[in-house]
């Protein structure tokens, strides 16, 4: 068989089409046309100093840079100020059409996809680590550096080595309270933070079939968390509808052939998957929510990039109704964009969090990074539904983060321990 | 190029939030950025460079973030070049297009004791650990890559290739 005819994955298929190829080999390097280039307030300013070496002038497109100001904006220091000032002056100077200013701007990953920027087939680079997220989309989407975004914001095209992909096949049902977010714990728990090293991970199977589209965002964005270049799944009805009021159907799906050969494939079987919680300090670490129950805790954050989605406030919202957060707690509550605030709000969800006792806060990565907002003392423990907790990840270097999904950290503050819903309702 | 350097040794999963902590995040300076370098892992870090220019790794060094202040952090501290049982994706494209060598070998990572002498060859593709003296053969990496480093880094590379 020649290798045009060969059975290929969604990542070969959707890198091949963007640089004007029918078949790319597992292991090549690839020079490709990328949609959409993007960056933030951290990771925007070198990649704008990078971007005046090379000498372009001018970015390749104007619509397909896409700037967010989120990390530390609103601006959370003098300096943080300074580098928000520089990403802003250099998108009036490009005229970027996609800036999002404070007001309009939500969390990177959540704002595009929301507003349809981010399609089927695309080929997506941002300098955030999490820009994974979009391939939930059906999308190839990865994060990079701030040269890699000045070099793409000049020429349009980047240098990617074609992935293997690993497979995940998920089965059986999913007992009460379970999302993604449980799904991928239990996930990176099973094959470690560096188990899918450079691979492209593809998330089928009967559980994801009906899995919502919420919950599908959260497991593409935390495939980096194993290491994953990507984590896609496959467009479907799902899919469709997600987009129906975010585009005009003028995007190209792809599919991993039936016959194409897996690096892995893993058979999970879901039926008795539990509540997990990440005890620190690594993604891996998933254990069972419920065997933690000892667990202390002196802050909550519901939000990020990786739930701060309408589902996880939904979740959030049904557990803490009619409820008041632990007095030791302090419970942050971040809507991911300002639709998602304002959809929040519509439904009641923000009365009922500030009636628990819970500050709401406009969106921002915040205390995710340990930037603001939620920063940790020394010795502080939080559950927080974000996706990363490394040593000192939000604050002190001898605070301690237990990541969960958003019913483990609603009902985890209403206990003042790591709890599950069940004990608090 | 040849580097002749100490090792600083590290275990499996050096993350990129103790490499350079967020909370650094605020500047694109390097020398700033150097001065908090690895300060979530190793306190005497500061002290150790001064003496000792090669990290010696395990598993999936860089991993999380995409920050490029990780790996500019480490090269305005002084560092050579990394030597890893294996990197991070992301953290081993941000070295790589800022001209700093990364070097995945888990023989040479597993061997390497914390303060050996080491001689790194990028040309002929050999690690020496000169203390304990043996030799290791490094991959050599893709011809593409390999032309990005000869122009110390993927701006320059790409400067040259727009002229072309």
């Amino acid at each position: 068989m020649s290798d045009k005819n060969k059975p290929q994955t969604i990542a070969q298929k959707i890198l091949a089409y963007h640089c004007g190829r029918d078949h790319v080999s597992e292991g090549e390097i690839v020079n490709a046309d990328v949609d959409i280039v993007l960056g933030n307030d951290i990771t925007m300013p070198i990649a704008i100093e990078e971007f005046d070496k090379i000498g372009t002038g001018r970015v390749f497109n104007k619509e397909k840079v896409v700037i967010v100001p989120d990390h530390f904006a609103p601006n959370k220091d003098i300096k943080s100020a300074q580098q928000c000032k520089f990403i802003r002056e250099f998108a009036r100077e490009q005229d970027i059409k996609n800036y999002f200013e404070v007001g309009k701007m939500g969390i990177e990953h959540a704002l595009l996809p929301e507003l349809g920027l981010v399609l089927p087939g695309n080929l997506v680079v941002g300098a955030d680590s999490h820009t994974c997220t979009y391939g939930a989309l059906g999308a190839a989407s990865t994060g990079v550096g701030s040269t890699d975004v000045a070099v793409a914001m000049a020429t349009s095209r980047l240098w990617f080595m074609v992935p293997k992909t690993i497979k995940f096949i998920y089965s059986g049902s999913l007992k009460k309270w379970i999302t993604g977010k449980d799904l991928i714990l239990y996930t990176i728990g099973l094959i470690g933070v560096d188990g899918a090293l450079y691979r492209s991970m593809e998330f089928v199977g009967p559980v994801i079939e009906k899995l919502s589209m919420d919950s599908r965002f959260t497991m593409s964005n935390m495939a980096i968390e194993a290491g994953g270049k990507f984590g896609i799944f496959e467009v479907d009805g799902t899919t469709e509808e997600f987009l129906k009021s975010r585009s005009n159907g003028n995007y190209k799906i792809f599919k991993s052939d039936p016959d194409v050969e897996y690096e892995k494939i893993y058979n999970i079987n879901c039926s008795n998957i539990e509540l997990q919680v990440a005890a620190p300090h690594l993604p891996s670490n998933a254990r069972n929510a419920r065997n933690l129950s000892n667990v202390t805790i002196d802050q909550v954050v519901i939000g990020s990039c990786t739930n701060g989605r309408m589902e996880d406030l939904r979740i959030a919202a049904e557990i803490l109704n009619g409820r008041k957060v632990d007095g030791n707690v302090r419970t942050i509550i971040i809507p991911a964009t300002q639709n998602i605030y304002l959809e929040a709000l519509k439904k009641g969800y923000i009365e009922i969090f500030i009636n628990s006792g819970c500050a709401v806060s406009t969106p921002t990565c915040g205390p995710c990074l340990g930037g603001h907002m939620g920063v940790l003392a020394e010795g502080e423990r939080a559950v927080s539904t974000t996706n990363r907790n490394f040593v000192g990840r939000m604050g002190h270097p001898k605070s301690e983060v237990y990541l969960s999904g958003p019913a483990v950290a609603a009902a985890s503050a209403v206990a003042g321990r790591i709890a599950t819903p069940e004990e608090v309702m | 190029m040849i580097i002749r350097e100490k090792a600083i040794k590290y275990g499996d999963n050096v993350d990129t939030d103790v490499i350079i902590p967020a909370r650094y995040l605020n500047t694109t300076e390097d020398r700033e950025l150097a001065s908090h370098c690895f300060e979530g892992l190793d306190k005497d870090f500061k002290e150790k460079v001064n003496e000792r220019k090669i990290i010696v790794a395990g598993n999936n060094f860089g991993c999380g973030s995409s920050r490029e202040h990780a790996p500019l952090s480490i090269k305005a501290s002084g560092v050579k070049a990394i030597i890893a049982s294996s990197f991070a994706r992301i953290f081993f494209r941000n070295a790589i297009n800022i001209g700093l060598p990364v070097i995945a070998s888990s023989q040479a990572s597993d061997f390497i004791q914390d303060g050996d002498e080491l001689e790194i060859d990028l040309n002929k593709g050999e690690i020496t650990d000169v203390t304990r003296d043996k030799i290791f053969n490094i991959n050599p990496l893709p011809e593409f890559i390999q032309g990005i480093i000869r122009s110390g880094g993927y701006v320059k590379f790409t400067k040259e290739n727009i002229r072309k």
